[in-house]
Formats: structure tokens, sequence, C-alpha cells
């Protein structure tokens, strides 16, 4: 860009250092070139195998809209606004349906957060020496939270039959994973000064877990926890498609059957459900979060 | 401990009466709400019929299920193909999907966030829009997409980029109501305009945290990928589920361990590229 500028400027260490500019920028941009190169190859043969078809989903469109309008319709032919009676007519049954479905989230939560407390510990390097043992619980915790919650539910299904039980279990094992892990992060990063002053005044390892390390965390796991609950809610709508408890199974019949009023009445629900709870846990988490900067 | 009953220790206690409170009474809301969400969780656990009886049975049953999981056996070469074949299918599902929603949410983004808006109504909508993505989760877009594409792995891209588009485009105007204004200022105050001030004020601070979340998605997005087949939407779900319905434990294991070999691979190649790209920075 300044290369006219510069060029006046003959033997001038500017000169040099112009040059340097311009190879720089030249290397960085062939770098560039190279990564959306390889993406577009990553793109094409996605595409390929994901049978993408663009013209297809140009056609079908309209049946988007015809779907969306007809779940919006009554089956009198009204707008499902026009008789929010007839429209919510399963209110009752699907008001508790959703309750079960929030429950087994926050017993999942609740049951996967605290196996995640007591492994976490156990899982980090600065607290625990035993390299063997971090890294054998690492590999449970990441074995629990890499097969999706639906996996296990499928077997628990098996195992416990139908009903909240194999969902709450599943949602409790793939929660211990992902908070292990998130767990470990925050505890890895602690101030360690606590810890040594613990371990000087001859404090036990558990010791040092509950004077040294757990007041740090406390507010980082809490506000976690959180975030899972909300995340979990939302998983624990869907497990019902496999037999495990709440709206799910319900919802999957619907749609099977196609009861459209009924699909967005439920899908209406799950929603404003998870909006609810997603405020709710989002105040109290900037509640945590400032008291834990006040303490 | 004697030194508590000293006058200077008794003349601390009077002075800083409020730290030396009994612990109950310091910390009275805290343990109000523990003993209201134990309580609440007890409930739960009466109201899922969890009993003792039924988890030891359960239990037991799940250990004779392992059995029959252990070992992992694909049981012919011609299903290792197939598995592979479904993986591959489940991988590029979860690269199209995150892509195509980072790329839509990328402009939304800018829409909902405070200080880059047209306008607050503008703002409410894209905000509401992106919360009523996010709340249906991929299965459900799945069912609505398979309904307007078919069955296939199409439907899943789609039910990927439907509901991602709502996450990203949540997490991206939250980045972009936190970065720094002082850039914004620099090149509105050297005559650019406000598009110049988005371009060269906003979007370099933006990069970073974009190609993190992507990169973050795109491992999430192949665990959600390779469920999406129990209903019907393509990759590894509909080979799982048709194990798990036939009872080929063996093969099962087998599938579980590859998708978590694979989930393992891209999470570490996504750490890698992340740090590659924007170095070593906490984010």
């Amino acid at each position: 860009m300044n290369a006219s500028a510069t060029n006046h400027v003959p033997a001038h260490p500017a000169q040099a250092l112009h040059t340097a500019y311009v190879e720089a920028g030249v290397e960085k941009r062939r770098v560039l070139w190279f990564g959306l190169a390889v993406l577009a190859v990553c793109v094409a043969v996605s595409a390929r195998v994901a049978e993408i078809s663009p013209m297809k989903l140009w056609d079908h469109l309209d049946a988007l809209g015809s779907y969306v309008l007809r779940i919006l319709h009554l089956e009198s032919g009204q707008w499902v606004i026009a008789d929010p009676v007839e429209w919510f007519w399963g209110w009752k049954k699907w008001l508790k349906l959703m309750l079960e479905t929030v429950l087994m989230a926050y017993v999942g939560t609740v049951a996967g957060a605290l196996v995640a407390v007591c492994t976490c510990f156990v899982a980090s390097k600065n607290i625990t020496r035993r390299v063997w043992l971090v890294f054998a619980v690492r590999r449970l915790l990441e074995f629990a939270r890499t097969v999706p919650e639906l996996v296990f539910a499928l077997i628990f299904v098996l195992a416990f039959s139908l009903g909240p039980l194999p969902g709450l279990l599943a949602l409790a094992i793939h929660t211990a994973g992902a908070l292990g892990k998130l767990f470990a992060e925050v505890v890895e990063n602690i101030d360690m000064k606590p810890v040594d002053g613990v371990v000087a005044s001859g404090g036990s390892w558990l010791q040092v877990v509950r004077f040294a390390v757990l007041p740090q965390v406390a507010s980082n796991f809490a506000s976690y926890t959180l975030l899972r609950f909300e995340i979990n809610v939302r998983s624990a709508a869907v497990l019902g498609f496999v037999g495990a408890g709440g709206i799910g199974q319900t919802l999957l019949e619907v749609i099977r059957k196609f009861y459209y009023a009924d699909i967005s009445a439920i899908l209406l629900l799950i929603v404003v459900c998870v909006m609810v709870i997603d405020g709710v846990t989002e105040w109290v988490r900037h509640r945590l979060i400032g008291a834990g900067h006040h303490a | 401990m004697s030194g508590n009953k000293t006058p200077a220790a008794l003349a601390m206690r009077a002075r800083h009466a409020a730290v030396f409170q009994p612990y109950y009474r310091r910390h009275g809301r805290g343990l109000g709400l523990l003993f209201l969400a134990v309580v609440v969780w007890l409930y739960g656990i009466s109201a899922m019929e969890v009993s003792g009886q039924r988890l030891l049975k359960g239990v037991g049953e799940l250990a004779h299920i392992v059995g029959l999981m252990l070992p992992p056996d694909p049981g012919s070469f011609a299903a290792v193909v197939v598995f592979v074949k479904a993986l591959v299918e489940t991988l590029a599902i979860a690269f199209l999907g995150t892509l195509g929603a980072a790329l839509i949410a990328f402009p939304l983004g800018f829409l909902a966030a405070r200080n880059t808006t047209v306008s607050h109504i503008v703002r409410f909508f894209a905000r509401r829009s992106f919360d009523t993505l996010r709340g249906v989760d991929i299965l459900i877009w799945a069912l609505v997409w398979i309904n307007v594409v078919g069955l296939g792995p199409f439907a899943g891209v789609l039910a990927l980029i439907s509901s991602d588009v709502g996450s990203f485009g949540k997490l991206f105007s939250e980045a972009i109501e936190a970065a720094d204004h002082k850039a914004v200022e620099g090149v509105l105050s050297t005559g650019g305009s406000r598009s110049a001030a988005l371009r060269f004020g906003i979007v370099p601070q933006l990069l970073p945290v974009w190609v993190s979340q992507v990169l973050y998605f795109f491992e999430s997005n192949t665990r959600s990928a390779s469920i999406i087949g129990i209903v019907g939407a393509g990759g590894v779900g509909l080979v799982l589920s048709e194990q798990i319905r036939t009872l080929e434990f063996g093969q099962m294991s087998f599938m579980i361990g590859l998708i978590w070999l694979t989930v393992s691979l891209i999470d570490l190649a996504c750490s890698r590229l992340r740090f590659a790209i924007i170095g070593k920075r906490a984010l």
C-alpha cells in the first residue's frame, strides 16, 4: 500500500523494513489461502457425503411453510391463538410431564454434580500427585462425557425398564463427565498458596481440599452446575424419545401421529420452560459471580 | 483453645462481631437455599420411583448387559465398513452443520448486540428468536426437517444449523457487546464510516472468539450428530439404534468405542487448531 512512499527513499533502513513487511504479509496470505483451500475441499467432500442439495431444500421450502402453518392451526381450521383452551386442551397432562422433565433434569444434574465434585480433585494434577490416578480418572470422565446421554438412556432403558429412572441416570452420568472436566480445569487454575499453607501446617489431603481448594472454587462450581442444569432440561425433553421419561415420548407421539396443534402447544411449553429456567439460572449465576468477587 | 479467652481476643471478638457469629447465622440464607435444594432433590428421588430394590435389580441387569457387550466385536469386516461409512457421514453432518450455523449467525449476532444493532425492537426479536431456536432440541429439529426434506443426512445438517444458529447468535452477540469500544472510536475519529468501524474496530476482536467457539461446537456437534440417526436423520445413530433393537451388544460396544475414539480425536485436533490459530490465550 505504502510502496510508492517508501520507494522514494532508496538504501534507507525503511527499505529493509518495508521488504520484510511485504514478505511477512505474503507468508500470512499464503497460509490463509491454503487454509481456505483445505476448508473448501472439506466442505465439498462433506456436502457429497451428507447428500446436501440446496435445490431439494428450495423445492421443499413450501413444505416447511405449510408444516409451520399446519401446526399453527386447530383441527377446526382456526388459528391456534383464536382458541387457546382448545389448543392447550391437554395442559394438565402436559404440564405434569414437563414438571417431571424438569425434576428429572434437576435430580440428574445434582447427582452428576456431586459425582463430579468428588472426582474432580483426583483429576487435577496440582492436587493429586499420582500421575496414573489422574490419567485413569480423566479417561473415565472423558468416556462419560463423550458417549451421548441418549445412548446411555437406550442401554439403561433395557436394564431399568421404561420411565424417568433410566433418563435421570443417563443425565447424571453425562453431567458427571462434563462437569468433572470443567471442575478439574477450575481446580488446576487455583492459587496454590493456600494449599501450601495447609500442607505446611500438617493438613491431610482432605483438609487441603476442604480448606484450601473448596473456598476458591465453590462459586465457579455452582455457576457451571446451573449452566449444566439448563442444558439438561433441554436434553431431558427428548430423552422420552427412547422411553426414558419426561415429555419427549408424548411429543414424539404427536409428531408421528400428525396431531399438528398439539405439536406447537407442547413445543411452546418446552421453549417457555427452557427460557424461564435460562433466565432464572442466569440471574442466580450473575449474583453468584458477584458474590465471589466480593468475598 | 484457651487463647480465645484473653482480654485482647475478647476485645477483637467484640470489634468484629459479624465475623465471629456462629456459622449458621453468617450463612443463613445460603443454608436455607441448600436445605430447599436438598428437599426438592429428595422429593424428585421419591417421585421418580427410585427404590433401592429397583436400583439393585437394574444394576444387576446392567452388569449382565455390560458382560454381553464385552469384548467389543464388530462381527465381520463388512460391518466395520458400514460403521466407518456411517461415522464419516456423522462427521460430515457435524462439520457442515457447525460451519453453516456459524456463517449464518455471524451477521445476525450484530443485530442482537446492544452496541451494533439497528434498533431495540430488532434486538429484542433477534434475541427471542435465538432463544426459541436454542430451546428446541436438535432431535426435535431433525424430526421437523425430516418432514421437509425427507429422511437422510441432509435433514441432520439442517437440524444442527437450526439449533446452533441460536447458540452462536447468543454467544457472538455477547462477544460483540464485550468488545473494546476504543478501537471503534479510533476508526470513527479518523473519518471511517460505521461499516468501516464494524469491519476494522469490532471484527478483528471478534474473530478469535468466533474461531474458538466454532471449534468447541464442532466437537459437541459430532456427539449430537451421532444420535440424530435415532430419528432417521443420518449418521451412526441409525446403526446404533438398530443394534440396540436387535440386541447386538458386541457390535454396539464396538460402535460406542468408535464414537468415543472419534470424538476424543476431534477434541484433541480442535484444541490444537485453536491454539495454532489464536495462540495460547485463555478464552
